[in-house]
């Protein structure tokens, strides 16, 4: 049984067509990427996902329960880092928990310490770093018992280097902890050097056009992203979306 | 301490000079005292005055105080609520803007009319200008929760008790603040005009008697008190922010930005 499946999802806003049936699937513990252009829909269907917005027809299934339009079920990281500027960085990393119930600060230093955070527990989020900033909103979500999460284009105001590195450590927290994991984003490398499989979204309405099953091996290093193999799984999704463009 | 010198020297001369000026005008020009009486002549009354004013004082002080408190509760209170149940909202934010229309020079006699020479008025007064500011600027953070935390407590199944006080109080407590320190000042305002309308002590009460006996010195004395109060109690409105706001940013960078 897939962790989550997405039925024939439509919405619309007034005139405007966004999702039309939009289906697929994740399984338990698989790391599936959203890639699609701009304003194509990817952000309403995380909210719908989420039970924020409902559709106007299909349905949301997690392990086999329907959650359309249920809120608490999934953990979701929005594209800005979004802490809380009151709250320290252990307090910040803590909210998920505290939402549902039980808090395991023990856990949650632990997780800080493994992310290079060590040090800024008792640090205001104003004094940390861009990439400080995604961890510690990376780890608020890995903390919350929540088993999906999903991440909305979380590095995309990163330098490329932070970046890189912020891909590598999260793969590395996701292959201890095993979530599912649904990742939107916009760059085609990023969506196949992280990914087990790559879902292409057409330009408005967006349908699923394409999926992609990435079959590099795991652990997975930087140097993959300059193997001849790489390049040609790039220059394949390249030009999928550039059929989509046009 | 030190940042409040180093940034306070130069109000504090154009202040002096102020003076200095006008003490060479009363001079020059010869101004009767009773007109314009010399800042030298203001201070000299204040500091012989002072067992005089003491009880006035300590009486606006304690008008300001329980005034300014009842008028932040309500003012919280108003805006919580306010903010909580939208009905409330629509059907009485536009009349909070009317309150604030009625001119208090107008409303305060009539309040003595009604309740008396008592404190209930003259707290009545106090509240209903120090209320306002706070009210408003509380909806105003509120509102202005991070839309990107807001999405993220919802999914993850937060209450609206939940995304109330781990998410908009907390926002909304600097905006608090701004709203603090402007009614810290319109209270004493409001407590001076409300001891005009009637009162034993105060310094309103003492305004009143001097100007109408043409001890102009005096309300220049009264006019001291007021300033030196408001500031007083600006500060410590400062203080308790920077007591309770512990994660404002920028606080650093200020200091190596301006010279
Ligand atoms: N609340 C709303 N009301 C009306 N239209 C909306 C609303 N939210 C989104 N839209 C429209 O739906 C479309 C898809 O928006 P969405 O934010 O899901 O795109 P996206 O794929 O996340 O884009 P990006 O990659 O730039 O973040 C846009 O054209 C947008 O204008
Ligand atoms: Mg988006």
């Amino acid at each position: 049984m897939s962790h989550l499946k997405i039925e024939h999802i439509e919405k619309s806003y007034g005139e405007r067509s966004v999702l039309k049936d939009v289906s697929f699937s994740v399984q338990e513990g698989e790391f599936v990427s959203l890639l699609g252009p701009s304003g194509s829909g990817k952000s309403t269907l995380f909210r719908i996902i989420g039970g924020m917005t409902a559709p106007l027809s299909g349905a949301v299934y997690l392990e086999g329960e329907d959650i359309t339009g249920k809120r608490g079920s999934i953990s979701y990281t929005p594209q800005s880092p979004s802490l809380m500027p009151w709250r320290t960085t252990l307090q910040n990393v803590l909210l998920g928990q505290e939402i549902v119930g039980k808090k395991d600060e023990e856990k949650a230093r632990d997780m800080l310490e493994r992310a290079g955070l060590k040090g800024y527990e008792q640090a205001y989020p104003h004094e940390l770093s861009g990439g400080m900033k995604q961890r510690a909103s990376f780890i608020r979500s890995i903390l919350s018992p929540q088993s999906l999460i999903l991440l909305d284009e979380p590095f995309s105001a990163l330098d490329e280097f932070t970046r890189l590195d912020m891909q590598q450590w999260l793969l590395s927290i996701w292959s201890e902890y095993k979530r599912s994991i649904l990742f939107v984003t916009h760059n085609i490398e990023e969506a196949i050097f992280l990914s087990d499989r790559i879902i292409v979204l057409s330009d408005r309405p967006a349908t699923v056009v394409k999926e992609f099953n990435i079959p590099f091996d795991r652990p997975r290093r930087e140097d993959l992203l300059l193997t001849e193999e790489f390049l040609h799984w790039k220059k394949l999704i390249y030009q999928e979306m550039r059929v989509l463009n046009e | 301490m030190g940042k409040v010198l180093q940034k306070g020297w130069r109000p504090f001369l154009v202040l002096v000079l102020f003076f200095i000026i006008w003490e060479l005008c009363t001079k020059i020009f010869a101004i009767p005292g009773w007109l314009l009486p010399a800042p030298s002549q203001v201070w000299l009354e204040a500091i012989y005055g002072w067992s005089h004013y003491t009880g006035h004082i300590f009486s606006t002080v304690q008008l300001i105080i329980i005034g300014f408190t009842v008028g932040s509760s309500i003012g919280v209170l108003v805006a919580v609520g306010l903010h909580l149940v939208p009905f409330l909202r629509q059907a009485f934010y536009p009349l909070l803007i009317v309150t604030q229309n009625i001119p208090i020079i107008v409303l305060a006699p009539l309040l003595v009319i009604w309740f008396g020479f008592g404190m209930l008025p003259k707290i009545m007064v106090i509240s209903l200008v120090c209320f306002f500011p706070i009210t408003i600027s509380l909806l105003d953070g509120f509102r202005q929760a991070d839309r990107d935390l807001n999405h993220y407590m919802l999914m993850a199944g937060a209450t609206k008790q939940q995304i109330f006080w781990k998410l908009e109080w907390p926002n909304a407590l600097p905006s608090l603040f701004s709203g603090l320190k402007i009614s810290a000042t319109y209270s004493v305002m409001g407590a001076v005009i409300s001891e005009w309308l009637g009162a034993s002590k105060g310094i309103g009460v003492f305004m009143t008697l001097a100007s109408s006996s043409f001890r102009t010195d005096r309300v220049f004395v009264a006019i001291l008190f007021i300033v030196t109060l408001s500031l007083l109690f600006f500060l410590v409105i400062v203080l308790l922010e920077n007591m309770v706001i512990k994660w404002k940013s920028g606080k650093e960078g200020d200091n190596i930005e301006s010279p």
